[in-house]
Formats: C-alpha cells, structure tokens, sequence
C-alpha cells in the first residue's frame, strides 16, 4: 500500500473543526421543521464531520470517532424510527404518518402534537442519511484496498 | 450611530467583494495551478472576512451577530487549510510549477 504523507495542518484543522460541523448538522435537525433545514441536510452535514476526519487522518483514526461497522446499523434505525412514527399513527386509528393520531405523549395534541412527531421523523431520517452516507464511503474505500492487496 | 455602522458596513462589504473579483480575475488570466490557487485561497479568504465582519457590524450586537462570527471563524480555518490540502496534494502529486523565463535564462 502507498504511504500515507500527512500534512499535520490539514490534520489538526479537520480535528478541530470536525465535532463543530457535528453540532451544527444536529442544529440543523432540531430546527429543520420551522427554519429553513431538515434531517436530510442535517444528516449530510454529520455525515460530512465523519468523513473530513477520514479523509485527512485516514481509517485507522478515524475509527475512534465512527466506527466502520455502525454505519448500517445507525441507517436501520433511522429508518425504524420514520417507519416507527409512521405504523404508530395506524395503530392509533389514523393513516399511516397521519401525526394527529400519534398519542404516545399524554396531553399533548394539535400543532404541538405535529411539531414534536414531525421533530422524530427528522432525527430518524438525519441518522439514516448519515448512517448511509458513511457506509458508502467505507464500502468503496474497501473495494479499493481489498484492490491493493491483490 | 447607525449611519456609522452603515458607512463601515458598505466600505467593508465593497471591500470584499473588490477581493473576491480579484481572485475570480486571477483564476481566469493567471497561467498555472500554483498562481491561480495562490490567487483564490488568499484573496477569496480575505473577500469573505471582510464581507461577513461588515455584515456583523450591520446586524449590530444580537444572536444573527454571534452566527455571523462563528461562520467568519469557520471560514478563516476552513478556506486557508483546503487550499492548502489541494496545493499540498497536487505538488505530491508530481505537478510541476511553470518556470519558462527562469528556464530560458538557464539554457
């Protein structure tokens, strides 16, 4: 395999910057349903804090941060929740992802009720977009050196 | 007061877009990787500080303020270190800078 030659700048500055761009991707979820935003853009910017670590440091330190092996489970759950909240409302009696009819939080109804569920759906679908975003990344990476061995 | 703010804010956003019309020139006419590169890190950095501190001087002292300094903060790291990474990536790479007249006086 080619040495890596890293530039210990490009290192420390993606260090630094990476848990900001995380928390401003997890701002971007929690207002996306009344700001301009959402999980999808969200997810992107945490899958991006993810991935401008791996590409400066590469895998192997990478790794401390994210795991290579939690990206499809994150995906799954992420998916699980959005489907969660979407069976919930059939169970209650509604359409599927019908919010009025989402009644697991005692007392809460009308818009307040459709703001906090549409908020689940968001964090369901950031965590899958970042969770499969990731994984793509890692699963050419991987073709590539699986490549490089033969 | 607000006249000052607004004085300040149109010099400092004139300011730089002036920078970020330089560096769009330079990465048109200049000849080589190195010198265009040279010509868009430094100038559109510069360009994009100025145009967001004037805009924090706009906005006053509140909360969009406080989102603008973070972005200006965010830029000054970000832009100079990928410029940086790609200039790094291509001389590792093998490109070679263009030297003509200094070649020429060589031979």
């Amino acid at each position: 395999m080619k040495e890596r030659d890293e530039s210990p700048i490009v290192l420390i500055v993606s260090r630094i910057l990476s848990p900001f761009i995380m928390l401003f991707g997890a701002y971007v979820i929690a207002h996306g349903h009344y700001s301009p935003g959402g999980g999808f853009q969200g997810g992107a910017m945490l899958a991006a804090s993810v991935l401008l670590v791996r590409l400066a440091a590469g895998s192997r330190i990478s790794e401390l941060q994210f795991k290579r092996a939690w990206g499809t489970p994150l995906g799954i759950a992420g998916v699980s929740l959005f489907f969660g909240v979407g069976l919930a409302a059939v169970l209650f009696g509604g359409q599927f992802l019908n919010h009025e009819f989402f009644h697991l939080i005692p007392g809460v109804t009308g818009p307040m009720l459709r703001s906090l569920s549409i908020l689940v759906i968001e964090v369901g679908v950031g965590l899958a977009v970042m969770g499969i975003l990731v994984s793509i990344y890692d699963d050419l990476l991987e073709e590539d050196e699986r490549r490089e061995d033969l | 007061m607000s006249d000052i703010q607004n004085l300040i804010t149109i010099v400092m956003v004139t300011l730089g877009t002036f920078f970020m019309f330089v560096g769009s020139w330079g990465i048109v006419r200049l000849p080589d990787f190195y010198s265009r590169s040279h010509a868009v890190s430094l100038s559109d950095t510069l360009g994009i500080l100025l145009i967001l501190g004037g805009l924090m001087v706009y906005e006053g002292f509140s909360l969009n303020s406080a989102k603008l300094f973070i972005a200006l903060v965010f830029m000054a790291h970000a832009s100079p270190t990928g410029s940086h990474a790609i200039a790094r990536a291509a001389f590792r790479g093998g490109l070679k800078p263009l030297f003509t007249r200094t070649e020429n006086r060589e031979k």
